[in-house]
């Protein structure tokens, strides 16, 4: 690796030992995940009672995680923040999941599921990853049927498809816009199944503040009850982090707002190394924000692209309303550009296409953030009923939300921070850097590479939690149970400390600003320089805010009540405290990937006509960042791609 | 707009609350109803005030964790909407506004608007799933299922479990709930083999928790932010009636805890 790849800035951080994933078994890459759970110890099924499991999360990873541990006869410890596990996030995915199903005999396979996802990502994911998520994509909507999920079918009684975008093929299966919520259903069902057979434990409103470190292991949590305010140590032979992924760092995203980072930066301030914090994805189809008041923004679905087309005025500062700007007027940019691909192209494609057509002032709405998303064609081809059926109640959050209706004039959209590529380094067994601490789904780094595809997350989730860990979690725990810990270990008094202690910190402080202030304020820090562009004079910039920020949370937060209580301010407050951290994190993994990829786009590396243009020589790795209190160590794991050719990713 | 709203406050469980008169002025009507209570939980806060407690969390109508009783309403004035999807555009300016928790024996406040819910979860873990092992399902396809079967079942599916049909019922029902389950399920033939021993469990666990009985007055439907239709409570008497029916014919009698509850009866005990 060549120094001069070395930004200037490197007194941010210093670079340490390579790091490699060692239990991806070699061999042709088919033949991966079935050598790998051959060579997995095994558990004896009379043994597994006496093994116990923490689960963090009861979204589409931790629950179908729980449910199937829960089954296998482990004793399993279930902690959710929410008042039960049905309101994991992942109830609000909406447009579908993926899968090599084939089922429309239009050249689909597990090897172009595993090609699409790889280019998808710009070849920053692992490919020894992606290709077993493709293998048991499959296996994942035969199981979520046989649960009763009511996925869309057809007339004669077959699952029905649609496209979604960067791919050319009908794999993904839907419940119209409903997808999410219904498959989380099924697992929180398998879930509830579990607690009345006595496998699962489920304690809601509980939320994880630390992770128990025991002789290098991760043995246990400790978790505040966020009704009474209790705080106590929770043991186990291994913990599994399933929370999701940190878009709320940026104050505004698709996210629902008690979405944090805490238990995974928790887990990475004991050692876990938390790889490519700098892949967000912007989700290019929002609705814009409507005024300074706004808590959260709302997705429209990436299938809507299906069948709605997104143009703007072709004259800059066109203030004429959709109906009265003629066809010939009008620039379909993503048709215009990328003929191939038209409104499908990728995410983090289309969204930095409306920001430029943003930035030359041919936005729409109030302030010229935003485009228009249009069904008139749709709707004259297909009929109103049809449009409806497939999209009805997506036009009807529209409605309720914009007072603006989309079947007469079309939608105005604009991109937002939706999902979080970035999230813990784990290796191809889904274990951290801290052996016994697994890390599934959104929260873990491992493979959507710089840019997840549409009805990704839905798949990784379900693979991760119903297909992946539950083998390679039996793997370790073969090797226990391991010795017992308790509340007088001095790991264990130590972490509870160092919890009490931080809350105290948070109630003394007894400033002037109110927690929302501080975060809104690190959001619009994240937004203008880490967000869809990047510079490396912005981040530079924003680093150094971050830091400032973060300061003077500590010198003027204002935490009212008590800690023994149910406090929500509190609750927050420890949650912005750790996005204030991580936000520096992302900033300095943003400046130092020199490069452009996925959603990384710095402007300094473009092609001549806007496209990322990605640096393989320098930077085909994952950015895994070790935790010091100083300046974070970057190890890298190098990246080789064996079965797909690495070359700038065209959609055009 | 400047609004007054008198909202339910309550230190915590099994405590005396009352309604506290608040007042938020220069509001804009395109905010939702959270998002005011976010502003005056600001302004609170710099007030050295405390901040009004409430549940949300998903803000786009679908996690089913927030939930308020607005002007006497469950989820307000707007039909099929969650709270966090009310905007105040469906009020006036110099509005006064009486916000307070679910009502409900078995929904206990714990603190302001916040109330326990987990009475809903238990009557899922009495038989709300199908019970298939990860690693067992059949090939998806060899599961053929009529469109109209599963447009009917995703309909009910589509209940968020928010509990706006209890706080509506004059019973403190949860008919619809149990309802919109047992109709998801028994619509489709994968939930055909447990559905008897569904139905029975399901109601006798409703019962145990305190929900009344349902006696078709369908306030449950009309706050439903999801438009769950009353018709599901019929679907689930039917199929309690059948499995005990069957229980009959088979000569084993049901188990004593599963007698087929309150089925048409009327308000719960207290």
């Amino acid at each position: 690796m060549s120094e001069t790849a070395m930004p200037p800035e490197s007194g941010l951080f210093s670079v340490g030992a390579p790091i490699a994933d060692t239990k991806a078994p070699p061999g042709p890459i088919g033949e991966r995940w079935d050598v790998r759970r051959f060579n997995a110890r095994l558990v004896n099924p009379a043994n597994r009672r006496r093994l116990s499991v923490i689960v963090i999360g009861t979204g589409l990873a931790g629950g179908s995680a729980a449910a199937t541990l829960g089954e296998g006869g482990y004793r399993v410890e279930v902690f959710c923040f929410q008042d039960t596990p049905r309101r994991a996030h992942s109830i609000a995915a909406q447009g579908g999941i993926n899968a090599a199903k084939n089922y429309r005999n239009d050249g689909d396979s597990v090897m172009r599921l595993f090609y699409d996802t790889v280019k998808g990502g710009d070849f920053r994911a692992r490919e020894s990853n992606v290709h077993r998520l493709a293998q048991v994509s499959v296996d994942i909507i035969d199981q979520c049927v046989a649960q009763g999920v009511p996925f869309a079918r057809e007339y004669g009684g077959l699952l029905d498809n649609r496209s979604f975008g960067g791919v050319q093929v009908s794999r993904t299966f839907y419940a119209r816009g409903q997808t999410g919520q219904q498959l989380l259903l099924g697992a929180y069902q398998a879930l509830e199944r579990q607690v009345a057979a006595g496998t699962v434990r489920v304690h809601a409103r509980h939320e994880m503040l630390d992770l128990i470190v025991v002789d290098g292991r991760a043995r246990g949590v400790v978790v505040r009850n966020l009704v009474t305010g209790e705080v106590s140590a929770q043991f186990a032979d291994a913990v599994v982090l399933a929370t999701g992924g940190y878009g709320n760092a940026f104050y505004l995203s698709t996210n629902a707002v008690g979405c944090n980072a805490t238990a995974i930066w928790r887990a990475h301030r004991r050692g876990a190394l938390f790889a490519n914090p700098c892949f967000t994805q912007i989700h290019p189809t929002c609705i814009p924000v409507s005024g300074e008041h706004q808590s959260k923004l709302t997705l429209m679905s990436e299938s809507l692209r299906n069948d709605g087309r997104i143009w703007v005025p072709k004259l800059a500062g066109d203030g004429r309303a959709p109906a009265d700007i003629p066809e010939r007027e009008r620039d379909y940019f993503l048709e215009r550009r990328y003929p191939a691909f038209g409104n499908l192209v990728p995410r983090d494609v289309a969204s930095r296409a409306a920001k430029n057509v943003c930035d030359e002032g041919r936005g729409v709405g109030p302030g010229g953030l935003g485009v228009y998303l249009d069904f008139a064609d749709a709707i004259a081809r297909l009929g109103r009923p049809v449009i409806a059926e497939r999209y009805g109640n997506l036009f009807d959050m529209y409605r309720q939300i914009t007072s603006e209706d989309p079947y007469r004039a079309p939608m105005r959209i604009y991109p937002a921070v939706h999902y979080t590529m970035g999230g813990l380094w784990v290796d191809y067994d889904l274990q951290s850097t801290i052996p016994g601490l697994f890390v599934i789904g959104e929260a873990n780094f491992s493979d959507h590479g710089a840019n997840r595809l549409g009805a990704s997350a839905l798949m990784q989730g379900l693979a991760d939690g119903y297909f992946v860990l539950p083998s390679t979690l039996a793997h370790y725990l073969a090797a226990g149970p391991y010795p017992s810990v308790d509340e007088t270990h001095p790991a264990t008094r130590e972490t509870l400390a160092a919890v009490r202690e931080r809350i105290t910190r948070l109630l003394a402080v007894g400033g002037r600003r109110t927690v929302d202030s501080f975060h809104k304020e690190l959001g619009t820090i994240l937004w203008d320089h880490c967000g869809m562009e990047r510079t490396r004079e912005g981040l530079t910039q924003a680093i150094a805010a971050v830091r400032a920020l973060r300061e003077e949370f500590w010198r003027d937060v204002t935490v009212p009540g008590s800690g023994e209580e149910l406090n929500q301010s509190l609750e927050r407050a420890g949650r912005v405290a750790d996005f204030l951290e991580l936000g520096e994190l992302m900033c300095i993994d943003a400046l130092h990937r020199d490069e452009s990829c996925g959603c990384h786009f710095r402007a300094e590396h473009q092609t001549p006509d806007g496209e990322a243009l990605r640096d393989d020589e320098h930077f085909a790795y994952v950015a895994a960042w070790e935790h010091t209190g100083g300046p974070p160590v970057l190890h890298k794991e190098q990246l080789a791609y064996e079965y797909v050719e690495l070359k700038a990713r065209s959609y055009k | 707009m400047n609004i007054t709203l008198r909202i339910w406050r309550q230190p915590g469980p099994g405590r005396p609350g009352h309604m506290v008169t608040h007042r938020v002025d220069d509001i804009s009507p395109d905010m939702s109803f959270l998002e005011v209570l976010d502003v005056l939980n600001q302004r609170l806060t710099a007030a050295g005030e405390d901040p009004v407690a409430f549940d949300s969390d998903c803000r786009e109508g679908i996690c089913g964790m927030c939930g308020l009783v607005i002007n006497g309403i469950a989820h307000g004035p707007q039909a099929s909407v969650t709270t966090c999807q009310l905007h105040m555009r469906s009020f006036a300016d110099g509005d006064v506004i009486d916000v307070e928790p679910w009502r409900a024996g078995p929904f206990p406040v714990l603190k302001d608007l916040v109330v326990d819910r987990s009475a809903l979860d238990r009557i899922i873990q009495a038989g709300g799933y199908i019970s298939i092992p990860t690693g067992s399902a059949p090939e998806a396809h060899s599961i053929l299922v009529p469109k109209d079967d599963a447009e009917d079942a995703f309909d009910a599916a589509t209940c968020i479990g928010c509990g706006a049909c209890v706080a509506a019922c004059p019973n403190g029902s949860a008919a619809l709930f149990l309802g919109a389950k047992i109709t998801h399920l028994g619509l489709l033939p994968q939930g055909q083999p447990e559905r008897d021993s569904r139905a029975l469990a399901m109601i006798a666990r409703h019962d145990a928790e305190g929900f009344g009985g349902c006696s078709q007055i369908g306030e449950c439907t009309a706050v439903c932010p999801k438009d769950i239709q009353l018709e599901v409570i019929s679907r689930c008497h039917r199929d309690v009636v059948t499995a005990l029916f069957h229980h009959g014919e088979q000569q084993e009698g049901p188990p004593e805890d599963q007698t087929g509850g309150n089925l048409a009866s009327g308000p719960a005990g207290d």
